[in-house]
């Protein structure tokens, strides 16, 4: 147990003394396990449990006099055992809070009385205790730091007499040990979590150097050896007290030019030790230099010679590798080289990760590797290396040859796009874009327009400076290679970084510029119109990803973009319209675009798109309705435009998923006008949507639930859905995690549960409570569609006061969402309240939880809304007891008057009912009058609005009364 | 990409050798041109400018005319030695040299050979203009055409293997490591010859050419540059018909 206190466990202090052990994992399951042995020891070995300890253990504790029993004498504040050592000392003595016990029997009962505070008792035990050995067994039995010699000393002790006691003693001690490596191996399974450097990669590492030392000049060590033979199942040579630290092996190592160093290998890294001592066995930990991060970094660090001869080797092997073309050497000495490239690319990309972290844009590509295994080179390195000769070495002519027979290899195959960029072909191509050349660097394009397909070159590319050059090749006046360069650009350009750089260069505008042309429009193209429309095609491609940012899409729109974009929208080639229509619907998530898409007239187009028969086209064009169809003339263009019928003969494709969520998106946005309802109830749309609400991903279904819930708020499809059984379905989602989902499924819900008979499923199947219980969610949005959804069912289903009052703690979730912040959930949950107060014992309920200083302290609103629902809740809260007082005394009633002024008639409606009510209470009459009502609610007597008209005049006749009432009084 | 929409091209000849077309014009021309004084006359330019309009479909007669002018200017510049009515193998060579950027002593031979249809050493207005013709604004089929009448140094048809080094040979270079420079070389006729030679008999007839250069391009001016790049064409072309007209 020592030896894992003191190394595995946590302490928060360093140094002796009290520390405190911190609450961590590692602590707690260390603490778990102390307790169980402790407790079952008594149990287990009844012979040891009784040993007395030399010195109690003393600690303070929380466990109180009177949670003694049997067996103890208690006598005010001191609890002594009724058990005694053979001095006549109690084993187990408490005195005010400290406790001190002597045996492992009185420390099982201890736990056993501590019952759930027991950890704290461990705990507190062990800080007070940090070598509990030392009390159990005796000072000799301490725990030296680096070397035990207790088990030695007490077997000598055991040999020498027949001293009972030492038996016993050994045992105690035995167990401790036990424990000890017991806690230690699992601690050491926490810790190996964390690691960092591992066995495997230090003993490869190693391999790798010792196939380069040994004698002689040109090798890399003279020597490298570990200092144990031994290996653990876990792959470290260190021993198990060590590996807690983390260490893994240690090696001593002859470099050529200085001492021989022995250094550690640990999870943190390599850092040089204090040495061998003495004999070989022993070794001492200290670190004594910093930590790198694997040998061969220690080493370049340490050894000039080392560094010196590395690189000699690696160049030996190279020309050896030309030279002599020996097979197995190539093969070896290759496999050395690509060591090397890789490690070196590994760590480069690690620190790239590392930054790129702060940005957190989700759709950030990372370069992933798919690493083949083994490191055998496959035919194409060696034939594209060949190439390569003639790229770097060969004049224009040799160079567009070599160009040319490049690109006959399979340059959509990764290990074609890796070999061009392992062997440096990269760099060659892109400063083959730098020359003069139109031939070269149309040859160079043509191959990187295919090999950036891949992600790891994308990236190169970028890091290359490539598409700055690329930028400035659109310039240029050979239209192929205008072409081409805009391609590539749209090939790169797929990460945001990449998206940056063509807009910082100018990108934007020139790309832009390819798209201005005049071949638009006609049908039959002479060949250099279909030049123009192929330039038209590369430069919208090359748009469509770099829209991917906001400034791009502004950079975009300032370079006059949108009327070209609208231009090349009326042509009918699916080849240019798919970017196009893609950039569109990538810029569409900006204002000034969705205005521009009604106002340029585009919408017309995108509909007719829609019956292509293209289905990335489709499904671009009712993305970009989707996000354009917030407006309302938007919606009604689509539908003058006849968009609405392609959109739901598109329903019948439900397998493309994506397509399908562009075109439910469409759907619902249409769907919030009126007439496009109409429209989609000819088309049998809800239907149509019904029958797809099982098994779709979230994204359709959140489209799905929304376009229902749009064509729910007309009775006719609100009983469509009832019939095509979709109250099921709906209610079935409820249960989702999806907050966009949620919401609009308890919109939708909500909205069917304004039919009875809706409303009777709805309830049969539980959806109340389901409803209910996402006024837990802490999503805003949630909470407030869910109160408005239970707004209608409470006002239709049958017994509704049971049926609220049957959800346990229902109302007080209610009541205590009043405390949020948000206005739309305040509205809401009014509104639930004015619902559920209309049964007399909910609103009993609601009163306890303190409903009224609530709903009072929100009454100083200038939302007109808040103030329609808090008004109704107010007038619908005064039922009970005596609220109207309570209200009038939370100072509720002036701010009431001050609604009176709005310029909302509901508001005035609500406001006249809640002062009707509230004027029953003589108080609250004269802070009315002294508020100027009278003045206020005359002219509303006159309105034509009954409701308001009784209100109004029932609140002043009560004002009245008591006026009269008081003249009398004082008068009469 | 390029489309021929001309209906003259269905009487295009048979490679190797110039066709029975081009030999009537240029016969034509020929025996208009022959006996030319070195100042022409205006009814004679006029008569000039409307065989070649009608012969040359890639200029208009303006254009023609700016040609026959530059043609007169230089031939006059350089009169003192040749009365000829043309430019010898040196002057033309220049010239592509200074207009056209053409650096390759062999090339240009090969252009000359190949804007001299008529064999005699000398390049008479008739042949300059319809020369250029190609030269500058030919389509892909008359560059195909032109370039493998350059590359094809003996005139036998085909491109050989020899052929490809002699116009390689200065590709590379090179390399104090190469024990053997011509070994490069060597390895790059035969990266060209995998690419362009699709019968697999060892050489390149007009046929595999042609396809190979339908096929990419930029196999166009495989062995060396033979034609001017966009910048020295358009710069030429405005030089001569901007200035003059």
């Amino acid at each position: 147990m020592g030896a894992a206190l003191a190394r595995a466990a946590q302490w928060t202090a360093a140094g002796s003394g009290t520390g405190t052990l911190e609450i961590t994992p590692l602590n707690k399951s260390l603490l778990n396990q102390i307790t169980k042995f402790v407790e079952d020891f008594s149990a287990r070995h009844p012979l040891e449990a009784a040993f007395v300890f030399k010195e109690p253990l003393e600690w303070k504790t929380q466990l109180d006099c009177s949670a003694f029993g049997n067996g103890y004498e208690i006598t005010e504040a001191t609890v002594q055992s009724e058990a005694k050592a053979k001095d006549g000392q109690s084993l187990l003595l408490l005195t005010k809070s400290t406790l001190r016990v002597r045996s492992f029997d009185q420390l099982s009962c201890v736990l056993q009385i501590a019952m759930e505070k027991k950890l704290k008792e461990v705990q507190s035990c062990l800080e007070a205790n940090r070598d509990p050995i030392v009390q159990i067994l005796g000072r000799e039995y301490g725990t030296v730091e680096g070397e035990d010699r207790s088990l030695l000393h007490l077997l000598e002790k055991v040999k020498k007499g027949g001293d009972p006691e030492t038996e016993v003693k050994m045992k105690i001690l035995l167990l401790l040990h036990q424990l000890d490596l017991q806690l230690l191996n699992s601690s050491l399974k926490q810790i190996s979590q964390g690691v960092r450097l591992n066995p495997a990669a230090v003993s490869n590492e190693v391999n790798l150097l010792k196939d380069f030392s040994g004698e002689g000049e040109d090798t890399v060590l003279e020597s490298l050896e570990y200092t144990s033979d031994y290996v653990f199942s876990n792959g470290c040579r260190a021993p198990p007290w060590r590996q807690v630290h983390g260490e893994i092996c240690y090696l001593v190592i002859n470099p050529h030019d200085t001492d021989p160093l022995c250094i550690t290998c640990s999870t943190a890294g390599v850092f040089l030790n204090g040495g061998q001592i003495d004999s070989k066995e022993l070794i001492d930990y200290e670190r004594k230099s910093d930590v790198y991060k694997d040998i061969v970094t220690f080493l370049r660090e340490r050894s000039p010679k080392f560094v010196e001869n590395m690189a000699k080797q690696v160049c030996a092997v190279l020309s050896y590798l030309f030279k002599m073309c020996l097979f197995m050497l190539v093969y070896s000495c290759l496999k050395w080289v690509m060591l090397f490239f890789i490690s070196s690319k590994t760590s480069a990309r690690l620190d790239d990760v590392s930054e790129s972290s702060s940005e957190t844009e989700e759709d950030e590509e990372q370069p992933v590797r798919h690493h083949e295994g083994g490191t055998d080179l496959p035919s194409e390195y060696w034939g594209i290396q060949k190439l390569a000769k003639y790229l770097k070495g060969g004049n224009p002519t040799a160079t567009v040859i070599a160009l040319c027979s490049m690109k006959d290899f399979n340059l959509a195959q990764e290990t074609c796009q890796m070999a061009i960029r392992d062997i440096g072909c990269l760099e060659v191509l892109i400063n083959l874009l730098d020359t003069e050349e139109i031939k070269c660097q149309i040859g160079s394009l043509k191959i990187l327009k295919e090999i950036s397909q891949n992600t790891l070159i994308r990236h190169t590319i970028a890091d290359l400076g490539g598409l700055e050059i690329m930028v400035e090749i659109l310039d240029s006046p050979d239209r192929e290679l205008k072409c081409l360069a805009a391609e590539t650009i749209a090939n790169v350009a797929r990460f945001k970084r990449a998206q940056k750089t063509v807009r910082q260069h100018g990108g934007i505008k020139r790309l832009v510029g390819l798209l201005d042309c005049d071949a638009v429009g006609s049908t039959s193209l002479t060949p250099y119109q279909a030049k123009d429309s192929e330039m038209a095609r590369c430069g919208a491609l090359a748009l469509w990803s770099c829209s991917k940012t906001t400034k791009n899409k502004a950079a975009i729109h300032k370079a006059g973009g949108i009327p070209l974009l609208a231009r090349w929208l009326k042509c009918s080639h699916a080849n240019i319209l798919t970017p196009v229509v893609g950039t569109l619907q990538e810029c569409a998530s900006m204002p000034s675009y969705r205005l521009a898409i009604k106002t340029e007239g585009m919408i017309e187009y995108l509909v007719k798109n829609l019956s292509s028969e293209h289905v990335e086209l489709q499904m671009h064009c009712a993305s970009a309705i989707f996000k354009c169809a917030e407006d309302k003339e938007t919606r009604d263009l689509v539908r003058q435009h006849g968009g609405l019928q392609p959109l739901s003969v598109l329903l019948a494709n439900s397998e493309n998923k994506q397509l399908l969520a562009a075109v439910t998106g469409a759907i619902w946005k249409c769907a919030i006008s009126e007439e496009n309802v109409a429209k989609f109830r000819e088309y049998k749309v809800i239907e149509t949507l019904v029958g797809l609400l099982t098994d779709q991903p979230e994204e359709v279904l959140v489209n799905i639930v929304g376009a229902l819930g749009e064509c729910c708020q007309e009775t006719v499809n609100r009983s469509t859905i009832r019939r095509c059984e979709g109250i099921p379905r709906l209610v079935k989602l409820l249960t989702g995690t999806n907050q966009a989902l949620l919401v609009n499924v308890a919109k939708t819900l909500g909205a069917c549960a304004t039919e009875p008979g809706s409303m009777i499923i709805i309830d049969h199947l539980d959806g109340v409570r389901l409803l209910w219980s996402l006024l837990k969610n802490p999503n805003p949005d949630i909470q407030a569609s869910a109160a408005w959804a239970i707004c209608p069912c409470i006002d239709n289903a049958k017994d509704a006061g049971e049926m609220v009052r049957s959800l346990v703690g229902g109302l007080e979730l209610v009541v205590n969402l009043l405390k949020s912040k948000n206005k739309e959930v305040l509205a809401s949950v009014c509104g639930a309240i004015t619902n559920i107060a209309k049964d007399e014992e909910n609103l009993a309920v609601l009163t306890d939880h303190g409903v009224v200083p609530l709903l009072s302290k929100l009454a100083n609103t200038n939302n007109d809304k808040l103030r329609c629902h808090l008004a109704e809740a107010i007038s619908n809260c005064c039922m009970w007891g005596r609220n109207r007082a309570a209200f009038g005394e939370s100072n509720a009633v002036a701010p009431l008057v001050r609604y009176l002024r709005s310029n909302d008639p509901s508001v005035h409606r609500a406001t006249a009912q809640a002062l009707y009510q509230l004027s029953e209470d003589p108080n609250n009459c004269i802070t009315m009058h002294e508020n100027g009502v009278v003045k206020l609610l005359l002219p509303m007597i006159g309105s034509a609005d009954e409701t308001l008209q009784e209100a109004a005049a029932g609140c002043i006749a009560n004002i009245r009364r008591l006026a009269l009432a008081t003249e009398k009084a004082m008068y009469g | 990409m390029f489309t021929c929409d001309q209906p003259s091209d269905a009487t295009r000849p048979q490679l190797p050798g110039p066709g029975p077309p081009a030999r009537v014009t240029m016969a034509a021309a020929a025996a208009a041109v022959s006996c030319r004084p070195l100042t022409m006359s205006r009814k004679r330019l006029q008569q000039l400018v409307d065989t070649l309009g009608h012969s040359t479909k890639h200029f208009n007669k303006s254009e023609v005319e700016c040609l026959i002018k530059l043609f007169d200017k230089l031939v006059a510049e350089s009169s003192s030695r040749f009365a000829a009515a043309g430019f010898d193998r040196n002057m033309f060579r220049d010239i592509l040299h200074t207009a056209f950027g053409l650096t390759d002593e062999m090339i240009m031979d090969r252009v000359f050979r190949t804007f001299d249809r008529d064999n005699n050493s000398c390049i008479s207005v008739t042949e300059w203009v319809e020369g250029l013709s190609v030269f500058l604004r030919g389509t892909l089929e008359e560059k195909i055409k032109y370039c493998f009448e350059v590359y094809d140094l003996n005139g036998d048809g085909y491109i050989s293997r020899e052929e490809m080094f002699q116009m390689l040979k200065n590709c590379l270079l090179k390399q104090p490591s190469e024990e053997d420079p011509d070994e490069g070389i060597k390895d790059l006729v035969d990266i060209a010859m995998k690419k362009m030679d699709y019968d697999r008999d060892g050489k390149l007839s007009f046929k595999d050419f042609e396809k190979a250069v339908r096929d990419e391009n930029l196999l166009l001016e495989a062995f060396g540059p033979c034609l001017p790049d966009i910048k020295r064409r358009m710069a030429f072309e405005q030089k001569t018909f901007r200035e003059s007209s």
